[in-house]
């Protein structure tokens, strides 16, 4: 281990508000950043493009608008990373995939146009196991991004190279997509925050769609609070997105510093016994610093949870395999020619697809077949339903639950890949709150013996992020130093 | 290092695997799928798609009697918005992209059995 803590650029709030009063220059932040891209990707490989040029140029327009007495907003001049699967107009968006090689999209996500309002500027598009299917980034058509806290292990995935890119302090916020648990797995992997929202409340709109019912965007960062400054900038309702919900944004930051004293706090007991010594320790220990802070901690048992992992396995490859037949070869990415449209389709899907993807839609193909449809995609949408209601209960009591955001920390590069069901079982903990729309954040907690971080996640009912975070926070405060990054490898 | 699953009650869930998915089978749901696939990732997907099918087998089994299914976390439904004009994208910035052009469509190879 030769990982050292980092300042990394500083915080997103101080960048902002240094660039807003003129005191220093989006275009120094960019520098400094580009720099510090310059110096680790090689070794890290976090990016799949950095958009150097058109990043200067968005940071000079910040840095005239400061000029002219205007205000650029709530993140002038804060340098950003998005995952390759949100649509980012003219910058190529590949989905780290062979299939989209290249693609530019005619558009920005709604979550990016509204960074760009909020004056962030794109350093680039970061790695990620292919379509977001994986837990290592290891899918990867481009080859994996390495974990900054030690080169040889994953960072955990899919979005690992938002994770790696903020837990090396190139960037100080990035945003990544979660739909069993791509942003907190890795976050925790890599020693950051991650927040996985309630559904709805950021917009799909021009996120490549992995499982439509269960993918949401969210931010890392090195602190809840920059997290929860980078959430309120891209949550809000879009009319482009039919399952955006139609209320306010949450306002998270007003109540961060308020404390847990009174909250009812369940462990969630059923992953316990699942999960490496250290990763339930550390649950323990976030207990107790929570118990400390004023609030009622308990044990619960909601049993349910544990069929989240096989009800996923049925529902995202299902919606997979329907949302993944748009790459046809017909209209965008790559086409292998054949003597017929059918023949061109299935050669063009055959090689331009990686065996995970491939895996993901067999699975679903054959869950949604004559025959099978009840059996398997009928059956998990029922335990979904159970699982939901399970989560209701559990509310009654308690206003937030504690559990572990992974088994384990972070593991050796090819040591899962080749068999599929030890990878899918990183997301134990993190599925359940994406089948029941909840929210959820992983916060960095402990180090294990071989020093690689430990997270715990809080997770809320629908809706409950600003009491989540301030969970989070409290958290976060508690924790030993040196548990989270930025660090320098 | 890696858990496995137990079912709500603690029972182990996952038994000896069992070959649940045939070569053939693959081939089926590959054609479903339009995936061209080589006799390798035959063979293996057969092994690997009996694997997950046999983790999942949890949910096949559950007593789900009288529990409706969840297709979408939110209660949200009939989404309609405004029936009015608004400017789309240009057919020349989405025929850009695409692999094959003609007469300003998608162009692709035959669709019928026959040659025109």
């Amino acid at each position: 281990m030769t990982a050292k803590q980092s300042r990394g650029l500083g915080s997103v709030s101080e960048i902002a508000a240094s660039v807003r009063s003129g005191e220093v220059s989006a275009r120094s932040v960019l520098d400094k950043a580009l720099q510090r891209v310059g110096e680790l990707e090689g070794d890290l490989h976090c990016f799949n493009e950095v958009t150097t040029e058109k990043a200067t140029a968005d940071a000079d327009a910040v840095d005239r608008m400061v000029a002219s007495g205007a205000d650029p907003g709530p993140l002038a001049g804060v340098p950003i990373a998005l995952k390759d699967n949100l649509c980012t107009e003219g910058i190529p968006t590949t989905c780290s995939s062979r299939i989209l090689a290249g693609w530019r999209p005619p558009y920005d996500a709604t979550a990016v146009a509204r960074l760009r309002i909020a004056g962030a500027v794109l350093v680039g598009k970061t790695n990620l196991d292919e379509f977001a299917m994986g837990s290592s980034t290891e899918n990867s058509a481009f080859g994996p991004t390495r974990n900054p806290w030690d080169p040889t292990c994953v960072p955990g995935g899919s979005s690992g190279g938002s994770a790696a890119a903020v837990a090396s302090g190139m960037v100080p916020l990035a945003f990544g997509t979660d739909t069993g648990g791509s942003i907190r797995q890795p976050a925790s992997l890599c020693g950051v925050v991650g927040v996985k929202p309630t559904y709805g409340v950021v917009s799909r709109y021009g996120l490549i769609a992995f499982a439509s019912s269960l993918d949401q965007i969210g931010p890392f960062a090195a602190t809840v609070a920059d997290a929860a400054l980078g959430l309120e900038v891209v949550a809000g309702h879009d009319p482009m997105d039919s399952t955006s919900l139609d209320r306010p944004a949450p306002s998270i930051l007003a109540s961060l510093g308020d404390g847990v004293s009174g909250l009812r706090v369940g462990i969630v007991e059923d992953f316990l016994s699942d999960v490496s010594p250290e990763c339930s320790a550390a649950v323990a220990a976030a207990g107790e610093a929570l118990a400390a802070g004023g609030a009622k901690v308990e044990h619960v048992a909601i049993p349910e949870v544990l069929l989240g992992l096989p009800a996923y396995y049925v529902i995202a490859p299902a919606e997979a395999s329907s949302n993944l037949s748009r790459y046809d070869g017909v209209r965008y990415g790559l086409r292998v020619d054949g003597p017929d449209v059918e023949t061109m389709n299935a050669r063009t899907r055959g090689e331009g697809f990686g065996a995970e993807v491939k895996r993901r839609i067999m699975i679903g193909t054959y869950a949604l077949s004559a025959g099978y449809y009840d059996a398997y995609y009928g059956q998990a949408q029922k335990a979904r339903t159970l699982l939901i209601r399970a989560f209701e209960t559990a509310y009654r009591t308690f206003d937030v639950l504690l559990t572990p955001t992974t088994p384990s920390v972070a593991f050796p590069f090819g040591s899962k890949v080749d068999d599929p069901i030890e990878m899918y079982l990183c997301d134990l903990c993190s599925i359940p709150s994406n089948l029941a729309g909840h929210p959820a954040v992983t916060v960095p907690f402990a180090l294990s013996p071989e020093g690689l971080p430990v997270g715990v996640q809080v997770l809320a009912p629908a809706l409950g992020e600003a009491l989540m975070m301030r969970v989070a926070a409290s958290l976060e405060q508690a924790a030993p130093p040196g548990a989270r990054g930025p660090v320098t490898p | 290092m890696c858990p496995r699953i137990r079912e709500p009650g603690g029972r182990a869930a996952v038994s000896e695997p069992e070959r649940l998915i045939s070569p053939d089978e693959v081939r089926h749901v590959a054609r479903l799928a339009r995936l061209a696939l080589d006799d390798d990732e035959v063979d293996r997907y057969a092994v690997q798609l009996s694997a997950i099918l046999e983790h999942v087998d949890a949910v096949r089994r559950l007593d789900t009697a009288g529990v409706p299914p969840t297709a979408h976390p939110l209660p949200v439904d009939n989404v309609l918005r405004p029936d009015t004009e608004a400017p789309s994208l240009h057919r020349a910035t989405v025929l850009a992209q695409a692999p094959a052009v003609e007469d300003d469509r998608f162009r692709v190879p035959r669709i019928m059995g026959e040659a025109p």
